[in-house]
């Protein structure tokens, strides 16, 4: 928005375009194109390797049912477990992320700040195996009293696992909180120091002032951030092929080991038995679904960013 | 002194009862340092009381109930002495330090759990030896270090230029064109493409060119870059969105070439926050294990060469170890644990080798 | 609504630096007082000092005393929220809310007190504070646009509007026109004429013909060399300051003579 000045072809109206401009306006151009190219690819080689799927007998597809048949509870899995998480992080990284920027000590905050960066470094695997071995049992007790007492609600159901869907979701939330944590810090922290004082200004407390300046200042930095959260929930592989139970397709119950499986830890746990044919091909085309969902997620927030784009910050 | 300009009659101003606390003085009821803290305290043993009679125990439990009771509690003491904007203030403030407080909680338990299993195996022989003829104990995971190391580097190499260029385009050259447009909106999407969908996508582009299952590390490179390059554009994006437009104006007042006022300008101001946007698409990268999964595959022999045959990688290593263990079980239960450790020792080294070049090249700023 | 201010032996701090010393003077109500100086001389860290905005800053206090119509603004139940909306304040660049329309920016701080504003009544509001910022003609028929989509004069008034629509005792002003052309700072000048009927008005100017022209009083800050805390070195009537100053360093400084 800032460059509408500086458009390709005022500049090449320019008498004189040095080499070093020719070969700067060059390499960028190809790398936008490159990544566009990329991704048209990604789109066509998953099209052309899960063709044979698409058109196969149901009986010789994955499942011997069908396509939908087997992608359907897959679909609603991965669904499940993202929403869980981003319902668990959404606020929690809006607070800490505040915390660090707004409330905590300058001193400290910086050093908080770096804690944060570290924890999203935290490769998933990782948070898969301790998820498995700490998270599961540790979150068995609360589990087994919500079956207890909490029955009556449709998404709490026996026998409380520790390898439940609540348990996946719960995991996926904390791996997606630092990364979500990180971007809203960042925009928090740029928020214009003269809104801020405007807001004090008004006899505004801090949370009024972050209410008026800092939250619709950061606002489509903290959609674009949940939005990187939600499509990291959706295709997590690792810590859900490593802690969810799978036995079930389609149930409401997050707390029970019978749940769906996600499309993403399927393919990891199915593809290295290297199958061929139609079945190869179903893994392919499920990928291809999950390629699909995330597209949409991504539209949803991006319009919703351009909705914002009138009054933003920036000017 | 009065004005005796003339101006449009202006409308008499509503009468005073605007605010909600119409005391006209300044001064209102505060609690001080020394109440807040017992109120604090007195939450704590209440917590603690509570817990207590319903028989329940655990740290984790005390510090949510204690922090329940506390919000409570200063609200209501805040509403009656300091008012309701003050109350609400807080119970923001309880509630955004609660937050992160629990938020610390999985980091030290995962460096705890990690650090404590991982000692066992994190030995000489776990970094010289790979798992060529290891079938119990003992063995290494030398072979997946250098794997990890040599998939991501290329990866990162490849990744870090292409992406910084198309981040320039945007910024720089793109302006409103379609091209620009349709670049950013793709970076996007990209940005959410689950690995395993990078992982699939390199092997059918391999398997293109040099047919079906074919395993070796440049193919999980492809993969990688795939999620590597849109985290680079968009974070350096965003930070070079943020250079503000005075400086390019004053550079080009100057004189100074478009190439060299990116080059020399933007670049150098933006350059902390591009390291930092870096660092988390490399951190993101060295540890991703579904993609190498579907196209490097696994091995236990040292392979350092990326162009022929199948590699191993840590995460891969870790991931293996755990769903197919060998007997003993607790040998590679305690090698997974030691790879684990190593694996984020290697992610905090990178972490902190970036923000150190970003401390001695970012400008200073005000903040 | 306006109120008298006494300032006694008020020293500023940013953490162990001394910024301001010994400053002692007293700021009559319904009047508009001009506070000169060179660059860093911390007239402008003086006025922020007046509604307690200085400590927003990290690290930064004050000593000594700050009262208006006798009850001090340090004192040890004082509230700063409610100093600040006693006390408003317009800043150097023009900071409307960019997110929120023009009616909503003038509302902002009305809304912090009230929640359950009528609609009428806010109408009302809105109408009397851009009347009283001189604004309500030009913008009458957009107030639903972004106040970002002001020129910088208007939305320095708008800003104003802002300010006053709180209905504030006093209005402090840092700088208010020197990110604007010379017709926005005319109408900025002659709005503070107008205002000073209701308000006591300090203005922190590097302009000594805007300081001649719209102040009463002046006071005059000068520092003695870089790292060196800003003094008040003379405060007066505005026509003595500039015609028969008794400092040779006010002289100095007003009759461009300065360094």
């Amino acid at each position: 928005m800032s460059t509408t000045a500086q458009t390709p072809a005022q500049t090449s109206s320019k008498p004189v375009r040095r080499p070093g401009d020719r070969i700067f306006a060059g390499l960028s151009t190809a790398s936008g194109i490159l990544i566009l190219t990329t991704l048209v690819g990604v789109a066509g080689f998953l099209l052309w390797q899960a063709w044979p799927a698409i058109t196969a007998d149901p009986s010789e597809v994955r499942g011997g049912q069908g396509l939908l048949y087997y992608i359907g509870p897959l679909v609603y899995g991965t669904l499940v477990a993202a929403v869980i998480a981003l319902l668990i992080a959404f606020p929690l990284s809006i607070g800490i992320a505040l915390f660090i920027s707004h409330y905590a000590p300058r001193r400290l905050a910086q050093a908080l700040g770096y804690i944060v960066d570290l924890l999203a470094a935290v490769p998933s695997v990782v948070f898969g195996l301790w998820g498995v071995s700490v998270i599961g049992p540790m979150m068995l007790g609360i589990q087994a009293w919500s079956v207890d007492n909490l029955a009556f609600l449709p998404f709490i159901g026996g026998p409380a696992s520790p390898k439940s869907m609540l348990v996946t979701g719960t995991v996926l939330a904390i791996m997606i909180l630092p990364i979500m944590t990180a971007v809203n810090r960042e925009v928090f922290l740029q928020t214009p120091r003269l809104h801020e004082e405007a807001s004090l200004a008004l006899g505004a407390t801090r949370w009024e002032m972050i209410q008026q300046a800092v939250i619709p200042f950061g606002r489509s930095g903290v959609i674009s951030g949940a939005m990187l959260g939600l499509g990291r929930a959706l295709g997590e592989t690792m810590a859900v092929a490593i802690i969810l139970s799978i036995s079930a397709r389609y149930t409401p119950i997050i707390t029970s080991p019978a749940n769906p499986g996600t499309i993403a830890a399927d393919i990891a746990l199915q593809f290295p038995e290297a199958p061929t044919g139609p079945p190869l091909a179903t893994l392919v085309a499920s990928g291809l679904v999950l390629f699909c969902v995330t597209l949409i997620v991504n539209m949803t927030a991006r319009w919703i960013v351009s909705r914002r784009a009138e009054f933003s910050g920036a000017n | 002194m009065t004005t005796t300009q003339t101006r449009p009659a202006r409308k008499p101003l509503p009468p005073r009862p605007l605010f909600d606390d119409d005391s006209s003085g300044i001064k209102s009821g505060r609690i001080t340092r020394v109440q807040h803290v017992g109120i604090v305290v007195g939450s704590a043993v209440a917590a603690a009381l509570l817990l207590t009679a319903f028989s329940v125990l655990g740290p984790f439990a005390l510090f949510v109930t204690t922090a329940l009771v506390y919000l409570l509690g200063v609200y209501g003491v805040a509403r009656a002495v300091e008012g309701r904007r003050h109350a609400t203030d807080r119970v923001v403030t309880g509630l955004v330090t609660t937050f992160f407080l629990i938020a610390l909680a999985p980091l030290v338990s995962v460096v705890w759990t990690v650090v404590s299993r991982g000692l066992a195996r994190f030995d000489v022989e776990f970094f010289t030896w790979s798992m060529r003829g290891v079938l119990g104990e003992g063995g290494g995971a030398y072979h997946a270090i250098m794997g990890t190391l040599i998939i991501t580097g290329i990866t990162t190499l490849l990744s870090v230029p292409i992406g910084i260029f198309a981040a320039i385009y945007l910024v720089e050259y793109g302006g409103r064109g379609r091209l620009a447009r349709a670049l950013t909106f793709f970076v996007d999407v990209m940005t959410g493409i689950p690995s395993i969908v990078a992982g699939l996508f390199a092997v059918a582009l391999f398997t293109l060119f040099l047919g079906p299952g074919i395993r070796m590390g440049i193919i999980g490179s492809v993969a990688l870059m795939v999620l590597m390059i849109p985290v680079v554009v968009r974070s350096t994006e965003e930070m070079l969105r943020l250079v503000p437009n005075e400086l390019r104006e004053a550079s080009y007042a100057l004189g100074v070439p478009k190439w060299l006022t990116i080059s020399k300008v933007v670049l150098p101001t933006a350059a902390a926050g591009i390291a930092t946007g870096v660092t988390l698409a490399i951190a993101r990268v060295i540890g991703e294990t579904a993609p190498l999964l579907v196209t490097v595959g696994t091995t236990t022999g040292l392979n350092i060469n990326p162009f022929e045959g199948r590699m191993q990688t840590l995460p891969v290593f870790a991931y293996y170890s755990y769903a197919t263990p060998g007997i003993p079980r607790e040998a590679f239960i305690e090698r997974m644990w030691a790879s684990v450790l190593t694996l984020i020792l290697i992610v905090m080294t990178l972490n902190i080798v970036a923000r150190l070049i970003s401390k001695f090249f970012a400008p200073k700023t005000g903040r | 609504m306006s109120k008298l201010i006494e300032v006694k032996d008020l020293n500023i701090y940013y953490g162990d630096f001394l910024a301001v010393e010994d400053v002692t003077m007293t700021i009559e109500p319904k009047s508009v007082t001009a506070l000169i100086g060179p660059s860093g001389c911390g007239k402008s860290t003086f006025l922020r000092s007046l509604n307690r905005m200085h400590e927003v800053i990290p690290g930064a206090y004050v000593t000594g005393d700050v009262t208006m119509d006798g009850e001090n603004l340090y004192g040890r139940y004082v509230d700063p929220v409610s100093v600040r909306r006693r006390i408003g304040m317009v800043f150097q660049r023009p900071n409307p809310f960019p997110t929120m329309s023009i009616k909503e920016n003038v509302l902002a701080g009305v809304k912090l007190n009230n929640r359950r504003l009528n609609k009428s009544d806010s109408e009302e509001l809105v109408e009397s504070s851009l009347r009283g910022a001189n604004l309500w003609e030009e913008v009458k028929d957009r107030l639903d646009k972004p106040g970002s989509s002001l020129s910088g004069g208007q939305q320095q008034r708008l800003c104003i509007a802002r300010t006053i629509a709180v209905k504030p005792e006093v209005v402090l002003m840092d700088e208010p026109c020197s990110a604007l052309d010379p017709i926005s700072t005319l109408a900025i000048e002659d709005l503070m004429t107008d205002l000073k009927d209701d308000y006591t008005i300090v203005i922190v100017t590097h302009n000594m013909q805007q300081a001649a022209r719209v102040s009463d009083r002046t006071g005059f800050f000068n520092i003695a060399g870089t790292g060196k805390p800003g003094k008040l070195i003379e405060f007066d009537d505005t026509e003595k300051i500039f015609s028969n100053p008794s400092n040779k360093a006010t002289e100095d400084y007003v009759s461009g003579r300065f360094g």
